[in-house]
């Protein structure tokens, strides 16, 4: 894990960094993540304090879980609208199956298969939105929408629109405890991006999910078995949102459906700040959370500003715009100077 | 026999060039090029691929600027400074050779969508566009359901509704840019007669095309270019096809048929009565190990169709394939690779490569299995050894193995794709048109790897549509057209007038 | 009449058939349902919808999506209020004028985003989407406006008949909806603009050869469901007497959702106004027969998800891959037994 992590880091040349090299594009994001630092630092003198850093170390894994789910269905080429949604399914199976063991009460036979209903909650949901998009043709936008709606209507019928709560300790610890004094949820995010940078460097899937979402029957024609892999695009996405929705569960100790809605948004601004292509085929892991931190890190200075949240929503509009013309512009000063 | 026809006196012409060059950054690709047409001559456009054919037609129509020093006269009037809209006006008309057509659109729209341009708000009159539509074609002879979706008709059909929107403009100077591509013979047929057609009614046609039989036929000129240089026009009286290709690529074809096989190896791969409704029917053949055999026949003689059921992409409706001694039932193009069967698919762009990603992967893409280290996870120690083996046995000219595969010459992607299906070890190898877009120069080095995977033992099946191709590379020639084989050559009885002679019939 | 039958898309005779049956079995459900009281409210309810969807296939056909364009609204109610109180009151000329050109404003930022900075339409409008919610909930405090021109609220009523199980009314945003709706119509189908976007979007490369303003297109269309969005604005806070920030967050799923299913193509060229028409009315007809038969309104939005992600698997190319499928399995049992003779 150790060496995957160092090779990330070093910026080993992958895919799309003909014209920016690796190393340089996470450097730049390190740059923009110290230069917010210095300037909320300036502002409020309780920017640079304990109390930032674990509120960011405990906000950020939910919003990363997500966007990791996000990144996969991107770099193949399409999108996952029913992140948040799909989320929020599983942390009610998570919550039922613990009700049904004895709510408050219920020990580690009810939560180990609680955690493991919820991830394969998850992975079904991701299978059907996979397979109507490998199988069918129909468009990602689309396909996820239609499934976000119908999960939404799912979770508010189950749930009547209320909220479930009421876990036991170990599930609040998951959310809310910490390993050595780091954070329970920041370790299982690591882990998660580990595995992610995992997949999507060393091994078959991986490569063909790089390939596929450049072009399609190209890959088909060269013997790849693109149904296959495009299903599992989704289904990789929905445990990757089953794990945030348990995480989210755990650290708010309820679950109601609509939890999180609002950060779909950031996890497709994430990706596209960590410089992951729109149009699929490129993109690294990387980047990716760097671009995250970068996100917290202004998210969690807002509100130290004591900045309104709808202006932050507002802000975050903003800032996708920003990023997405400064890559056009970009684009094309870099295509000139070749 | 250099009857040189730039100077004769037959009257005026309605366009004329001279000294049209084109530069992009630091490539030529127009050099002191000259071109004129007379009203309703048929002039044909040769040269190779690359050669700036289409630049010159970009040129003409205004989409591109020439250096400065070019004169171009449109009767007589100067016409530098063009622009589309201008050229359109003037009817210098371009049937491009995506026909850029609106396949959800009518036929009548499509053809009549003239009415419908500018900025200036206008009630469309659809009884005045069928009108139009439906006396556009009566004057081209054919007969299309003006209602009916673009995307509903046949190719040859669309390429007739792009020919009647041209004229819908009141077009004085057609270009057709490869307009017999996708056409098959009956097709292609119907089409020089329009073309004559227009001809009587004193449009000028300029036609774009490789098929040299075409070019002698239908035209009375042909002007020649090569690597943007002008060659020079031609009148096509007299002019024999083996002369016109000696003038397009600049080096007379001394090549041999290869000699007569006298073994007869078992075959490896035998094809009966492979039958697939509406594309190629009750075909027979077999392959050996080292056996080059090539499969000609024009574009919808069902060549390419054949070959992607032997590939698995398809599933043939009846017949056989018997694949070393036993049935093979392929359910996809996995299975077929799995039982040693590899396709170089004609359409490079968009089927054979994934042209932005890079040229390392692009090469392992079929190998996956093969770069598995421990804990079966992709080794980039293997894949980079892989890659450099194949880029080092192939002798691919690249920067870095790590740059996308669409910085390379159309060439050299045509040995990264050799490449990446070599790496599965095939057993038959089949080449779909492998030359589309590939230089001349680079086409001998291509052939050269293939005559040494045959002497290696390898199985080639060779799709071309250029005669002297399979002529000089096959041991076999098979002739399919619509959907049948119809005939067999062995190249080493016959000559290659004979073999073209049998396909453009 | 067979000719009007035959231009007719086969999305369209789907949508009418099931419309068609679900309606019989509802009339059959419910003595409530097949009453003229029923069918106007129905009618006034989806109006301001109507007005979503025309101006959304719009943008559709064009190749695009966008789906800021409910919150735009939104926003367009707040301007329009402010700026006509500022004007002393107008009328409904002046307001409608005003929304209208608002809403143009804002779907010309779109526009402008996807255009000139060649960045696709979703991310845009996902950009947009809070923007102008977080930007409209930021100045607004998320008070909404209940003091409104009197003219706004005055319920105008155009056609009245009482029956027996009360007043059947048909209001003002019914003759809008129909006055946009022909509209969009007649631009569509009728103006070389609207052909020129049908173009665009049917085959962009070959538009811009044919010396197709893309740019300008572009601003038509997203200006067009901008103006659109802004009137169905209006109509909804006349409908519901109040400007309320969030009332409308949320809509534009439910009514692409139904424009979808009405048959319009993601990547443009394809979409009629009649099938994004049928494809709402199928959904309101869900909605209020779910309503009527006592079911959860819970389960309403599970079930049109449903319906939704049904209907885009069954959609053209899956169905044309299974006829083929089924053709070329008879045309071989056909050859198979055609060999053995």
């Amino acid at each position: 894990m150790k060496q995957i992590l160092a090779q990330l880091l070093s910026g080993k040349p992958g895919p799309g960094a003909a014209s920016v090299p690796a190393a340089r594009e996470n450097l730049a994001l390190v740059a923009v993540l110290f230069g917010l630092v210095v300037l909320f630092s300036a502002i409020s003198d309780r920017f640079l304090t304990g109390a930032t850093f674990a509120s960011i170390a405990y906000q950020l894994p939910e919003l990363g879980l997500l966007t990791l789910a996000m990144l996969i269905p991107i770099l193949s080429g399409g999108l996952n609208l029913a992140v948040t949604f799909s989320a929020n399914i599983s942390g009610l199976v998570l919550a039922w199956v613990l009700m049904w063991g004895g709510g408050a009460d219920a020990g580690l036979t009810a939560l180990i298969p609680a955690i493991i209903l919820a991830l394969v909650s998850g992975a079904v949901i991701g299978w059907v939105l996979g397979a109507v998009v490998a199988y069918t043709g129909a468009h990602p936008i689309l396909a996820s929408l239609a499934m976000m709606i119908f999960l939404r209507g799912l979770g508010e019928f189950l749930t009547r629109g209320g909220s479930v709560s009421g876990f036991p300790p170990e599930v609040t610890w998951l959310g809310q405890g910490n390993v050595m004094g780091i954070p329970v949820p920041l370790v299982i995010f690591a882990l998660c991006v580990g595995i992610w940078a995992l997949i999507l460097t060393r091994t078959r899937l991986g490569f063909a999910i790089y390939q596929l979402g450049s072009n399609l029957e190209a890959t088909r024609y060269s013997g790849i078995n693109t149904r296959w892999a495009l299903t599992m695009v989704y289904v990789l996405s929905g445990i990757m949102c089953a794990v945030a929705g348990i995480v989210m569960a755990s650290r708010f100790n309820s679950v109601r459906v609509g939890h999180g809605e609002a950060y779909l948004l950031i996890t497709v601004l994430a990706c596209f700040l960590g410089r992951v292509d729109p149009f699929g085929g490129f993109g690294r892991v990387a980047p990716v959370i760097l671009a995250l931190v970068i996100l917290q890190v202004i998210g969690s200075g807002l509100n130290l500003l004591g900045t309104n949240q709808h202006l932050a929503t507002a802000l975050w509009g903003g800032i996708l715009i920003s990023v997405m013309v400064m890559r056009f512009i970009w684009g094309r000063v870099a295509g000139r100077m070749r | 026999m250099n009857n040189d026809a730039t100077t004769d006196e037959r009257g005026p012409y309605l366009l004329r060039l001279e000294h049209v060059s084109k530069r992009f950054g630091g490539v030529q690709a127009l050099d002191d090029i000259s071109f004129n047409i007379r009203p309703g001559e048929v002039l044909c456009l040769a040269g190779e691929n690359g050669c700036g054919k289409s630049t010159l037609i970009k040129t003409i129509s205004g989409v591109h600027r020439p250096e400065p020093g070019a004169v171009m006269e449109w009767e007589g009037q100067d016409m530098t400074g063009l622009d589309p809209a201008r050229a359109r006006a003037m009817g210098i008309q371009v049937i491009w050779q995506d026909l850029a057509l609106f396949p959800e659109m009518s036929v009548a729209e499509n053809i009549a969508f003239e009415r419908n341009l500018g900025a200036r708000p206008r009630v469309v009159d659809a009884a005045a566009m069928r009108r139009e539509a439906g006396a556009i074609l009566e004057r081209l002879g054919v007969s299309i359901p003006l209602d009916a979706p673009v995307r509903s008709l046949s190719i040859a059909n669309r390429q007739l509704v792009a020919i009647a929107r041209a004229l819908v403009a009141d077009a004085r100077l057609v270009f057709m840019d490869e307009p017999t591509a996708s056409l098959s013979q009956k097709e292609t047929d119907a089409l020089i007669a329009i073309v004559r057609r227009l001809s009587e009614q004193n449009i000028a046609v300029v036609f774009v095309s490789h098929r040299l039989a075409e070019v002698l036929e239908i035209s009375s000129r042909v002007t020649v270019l090569r690597d943007g240089r002008y060659v020079g026009t031609y009148s096509t009286e007299g002019m024999t096809q083996a002369r016109l290709t000696e003038l397009m690529t600049g080096s007379s074809f001394d090549y041999a048929a290869r000699p007569e096989r006298t073994d007869r190896p078992a075959p490896i791969l035998s094809v009966k009565n492979l039958t697939r409704e509406g594309e190629y029917r009750d075909v027979s053949f077999d392959i050996a190990p080292g056996e080059v055999v090539g499969l000609t026949g024009r574009l919808g003689s069902g060549r390419t169709e054949l070959a992607l059921s032997l590939f698995g992409m398809t599933r043939p409706d009846a017949g056989e394939i018997i694949w070393q001694g036993r049935p093979l039932r392929l359910q996809s193009n996995r299975d077929a690779i799995r039982a040693g069967i590899a396709y170089v698919s004609e359409d490079r762009l968009s089927l054979g490569l994934v042209q932005p990603q890079s040229i390392a992967d692009n090469t392992v893409v079929t190998v996956l299995d093969r770069l598995l280290g421990p804990g079966k996870l992709l080794s980039p120690k293997k894949k980079k050894r892989l890659v450099d083996d194949w880029i080092d046995r192939l002798r691919v000219k690249i920067g870095a193995a790590g740059d996308p595969v669409s910085t390379l010459s159309g060439g050299n992607q045509q040995r990264i794709v050799l490449a990446k299906w070599l790496a599965t070890e095939p057993k038959l190898l089949i080449l779909d048109s492998p030359t589309v877009g590939v230089d001349v120069g680079a086409r001998a080095g291509i052939f050269a790897i293939v005559d040494q995977l045959a002497k290696d033992g390898l199985a080639i099946l060779l799709i071309s549509d250029e005669a002297p191709e399979v002529y000089f590379n096959a041991d076999r020639i098979l002739h399919m057209r619509d959907g049948r084989l119809i005939e067999e050559f062995i190249p080493a009885r016959t000559t290659l007038d004979h073999v073209e002679e049998a396909i453009h019939a | 009449m067979p000719r009007f039958l035959s231009s007719i898309g086969a999305t369209e005779r789907w949508l009418i058939l099931v419309i068609a049956c679900i309606c019989i079995g509802l009339s059959l459900a419910t003595d409530t349902f097949f009453t003229l009281v029923n069918a106007f409210d129905l009618l006034n309810s989806s109006a301001v919808n109507v007005i979503f969807a025309a101006g959304l296939l719009v943008v559709l056909v064009a190749g695009g999506i966008d789906i800021s364009f409910a919150v735009g609204a939104s926003v367009v109610q707040y301007l329009a209020v402010i700026a006509l109180m500022k004007l002393g009151g107008g009328n409904w000329a002046i307001g409608l004028i005003l929304a209208a050109f608002f809403g143009f404003c804002l779907g010309a930022v779109n526009a402008t985003l996807i255009y000139h900075f060649r960045i696709i339409s979703i991310v845009v409008t996902i950009a947009t989407f809070n923007l102008f919610f977080g930007l409209l909930m930021f100045f607004t405090g998320g008070v909404s406006i209940y003091l409104l021109p009197d003219w706004m609220t005055r319920r105008v009523i155009l056609f009245e008949h009482e029956t027996p199980a009360g007043w059947a009314e048909i209001t003002l945003p019914v003759l809008v909806m129909a006055v946009v709706v022909l509209a969009t119509w007649f631009l569509m189908r009728k103006l070389s603009l609207g052909r020129q976007i049908f173009a665009m979007g049917d085959n962009v490369e070959g538009a811009r050869r044919l010396g197709i303003n893309i740019g300008a297109m572009h601003y038509l269309a997203y200006g067009w469901l901008g103006a659109c969005a802004g009137i169905a604005g209006l109509m909804q806070a006349h409908y519901a007497q109040e400007v309320v920030p969030n009332a409308l967050y949320g809509r534009e799923l439910e009514v692409l959702a139904a424009v979808v299913l009405g048959g319009a193509r993601l990547g443009g060229g394809r979409g009629t106004l009649l099938g994004a028409i049928l494809g709402l009315a199928l959904v309101a007809i869900t909605q209020n027969g779910l309503n009527l038969l006592g079911v959860s309104p819970y389960a309403f939005r599970m079930i049109v998800g449903f319906i939704i992600l049904v209907a885009i698997s069954m959609s053209g190319e899956t169905l044309g891959f299974l006829t083929e499928r089924m053709r070329r399995s008879r045309r071989a049992d056909d050859v198979a037994s055609g060999g053995a003779e």
